[in-house]
């Protein structure tokens, strides 16, 4: 029997996240798939702005805190100045797909050998649940107190079917850690993401549906049955773009 | 020693190259365009990298990433796309990095022009992003200086782990004049002078972090007070000025950058018509050179602060005497250069109200 260990690249440091909160298994996945492929001490990370922000403690490998929605270009900056490095983001969706839209799609269609970690969990966790540019019609945040209404506050982006059609992404991906098939499947996407990365084949992002107990206003495993009921529809699992780049 | 013509821009690049400068970030604007296309040109002959992002901001975040992992690296842009730069600059600071930024000063406010202006002297030397920082402030005032101060503002960036700023103008970069390089060859600036950076720690230290967060008010606090103990260093150890003919002037000009090169025309012209006058010419503008334009101005019955702005280093210059001597304003803006012959004018006015 394998015996259950805390991944070496992941810190003694207690996470500060609320109780049911995705998060914690997305860490720890990143990690196990570092240990897995020997990779912590090329490894450079970089953190978002948001409930992610002090994923810098958590992570073993060097880490760099970017300004909010740009971890893109940092990435960006670490790689071309050090090709033969790992270098990773870990997003959220405030910061990926509204404040750092730009960064991302260029570094998306530059072909940036860089793995992005995407965690969309429909709304702005760490300053109290505003709408995200994935909220869901309908869903009700801080600042939509009536619910979304696309009239008013326009559609969710659809990321990895957006970034499908970029030359330069190697692999989007979308998955979610809702049970245990579910994140092992997340895992292996994300362990495709860094080979995809250690073959030098472009841009891969790894899109995770994640719960947000706390600003949902949902127990731990209602947020889980709200993400399976509400989120997959339309956000469907699966592979958007894999393979060789260009 | 090879001498060169070229352009400031251009002379600003190929240094920059020489000091070990690896990457370069930048996006296209007016009048910094020579830049960009020497990089593009050149940077992939010697093993380096040039990269147009698709923003000023990605493009300053790319340094700020780049520079993290202990890289040499740069970025240029002209005065709106400074202000796109100064989210990046504040992190910059806020995490210790070394970077250098060149600002190719235009007309403003807002879009402006696209003519020569020092109407960003504030904007460097107070305030290039949120928060209690300072950075280098370097203004050239000739081609030759361009090459001299960029080689310059890369070692002492790295020497005091802060952004440094090449200050020019549309004037400087746009003119071509003979250069000489300080390093006749690349250098290639040791690696383990940078244990902070993050480049992998390579299982062989502890992971290092670049950050500029800290939620507890009272570690921000003495990490900022902690920054600004180093300022002091920096400030005693880095004030540069010309001085010409000042020694026995009535009547000092305060000038920098390409309009200390017409005000020295002017100078000249009222010594040939008997009026005792000199031009002290700031060269780094953070730290500012107080001790030398309080020597320069020792004899002095008034001052003249040339600029093309409104007037933004004449405070500087009342602060360097203690307001102890009148200082009067000459200046243009907007794109339009002061001809020596006004600058003369005024000189001749302040010569003739004489003492205060």
């Amino acid at each position: 029997m394998p015996e259950f260990r805390k991944p070496h690249a992941l810190t003694d440091v207690p996470f500060h996240y609320c109780p049911g909160c995705t998060h914690g298994i997305v860490h720890r996945l990143v990690a196990e798939v570092i240990d897995e492929m020997g990779i912590e001490g090329d490894t450079i990370g970089i953190c978002p702005v948001g409930c992610s922000v002090m994923a810098y403690d958590y992570f073993n490998c060097d880490m760099i805190e970017a300004a909010h929605g740009r971890a893109p270009a940092v990435a960006t900056g670490v790689k071309r100045g050090n090709p033969d490095k790992f270098v990773f983001t870990y997003q959220g969706d405030g910061d990926l797909a509204a404040i750092g839209t730009a960064e991302t799609v260029h570094a998306a269609t530059r072909g940036e050998n860089i793995t992005v970690i995407f965690i969309n969990n429909t709304t702005y966790g760490m300053t109290g649940g505003q709408m995200a540019p994935t909220t869901l019609p309908g869903q009700v945040t801080q600042t939509t107190p009536y619910g979304r209404n696309p009239e008013v506050e326009g559609y969710p982006v659809r990321v990895c079917e957006m970034l499908a059609t970029l030359s330069g992404v190697a692999l989007a991906e979308r998955v979610t850690v809702t049970d245990p098939a579910n994140i092992r499947k997340a895992k292996a996407a994300i362990r495709k993401g860094f080979e995809f990365q250690k073959n030098k084949q472009g841009f891969s992002i790894i899109e995770v549906l994640s719960t947000c107990p706390t600003n949902w206003g949902m127990s731990p495993v209602e947020a889980l049955s709200w993400l399976k009921e509400n989120m997959v529809p339309y956000y469907p699992l699966g592979v958007f773009k894999e393979g060789a780049v260009r | 020693m090879e001498r060169n013509l070229m352009k400031g821009n251009e002379a600003l690049a190929e240094a920059a190259i020489r000091a070990g400068c690896k990457c370069f970030f930048g996006y296209p604007i007016t009048p910094q365009t020579e830049i960009s296309a020497y990089m593009a040109k050149r940077m992939p002959k010697v093993g380096g990298v040039f990269l147009q992002a698709e923003s000023e901001v990605a493009a300053i975040n790319m340094v700020y990433g780049c520079a993290s992992s202990g890289v040499r690296c740069m970025t240029s842009s002209s005065s709106p796309g400074i202000s796109l730069k100064s989210e990046g600059v504040s992190y910059m600071a806020g995490s210790d990095l070394p970077c250098v930024i060149v600002n190719v000063m235009r007309g403003g406010p807002g879009l402006g022009g696209i003519q020569p202006s020092q109407s960003d002297y504030w904007q460097a030397t107070r305030a290039l992003g949120h928060g209690d920082f300072q950075i280098l402030v370097f203004a050239p005032s000739t081609v030759q200086e361009m090459a001299d101060y960029m080689e310059k503002a890369f070692d002492l960036a790295d020497k005091y782990r802060m952004p440094a700023m090449i200050l020019a103008d549309g004037l400087l970069g746009q003119m071509m004049e003979p250069v000489t390089f300080r390093s006749d060859e690349i250098r290639h600036p040791d690696p383990a002078d940078k244990p902070w950076a993050t480049n992998g720690h390579g299982n062989k230290r502890k992971h290092n972090i670049v950050n500029s967060l800290y939620l507890q008010a009272e570690e921000l606090e003495e990490l900022v007070v902690q920054r600004f103990k180093r300022y002091e260093i920096v400030k005693s150890e880095l004030h540069e000025a010309e001085c010409y003919r000042t020694e026995d002037a009535d009547i000092v000009v305060a000038a920098y950058g390409s309009v200390a090169r017409l005000a020295k025309s002017a100078v000249d012209s009222a010594r040939d018509a008997g009026i005792k006058a000199g031009l002290v010419r700031p060269i780094t503008l953070w730290p500012f050179p107080e001790q030398e334009v309080k020597a320069a101005c020792k004899n002095a019955k008034r001052v003249l602060c040339v600029e093309m702005s409104m007037g933004q280093m004449i405070e500087d210059v009342k602060l360097a005497l203690d307001c102890r001597l009148p200082v009067d304003f000459y200046g243009r803006t907007g794109g339009v250069i002061p001809k020596p012959s006004a600058i003369l004018e005024q000189i001749k006015i302040l010569n003739e109200k004489g003492a205060e």
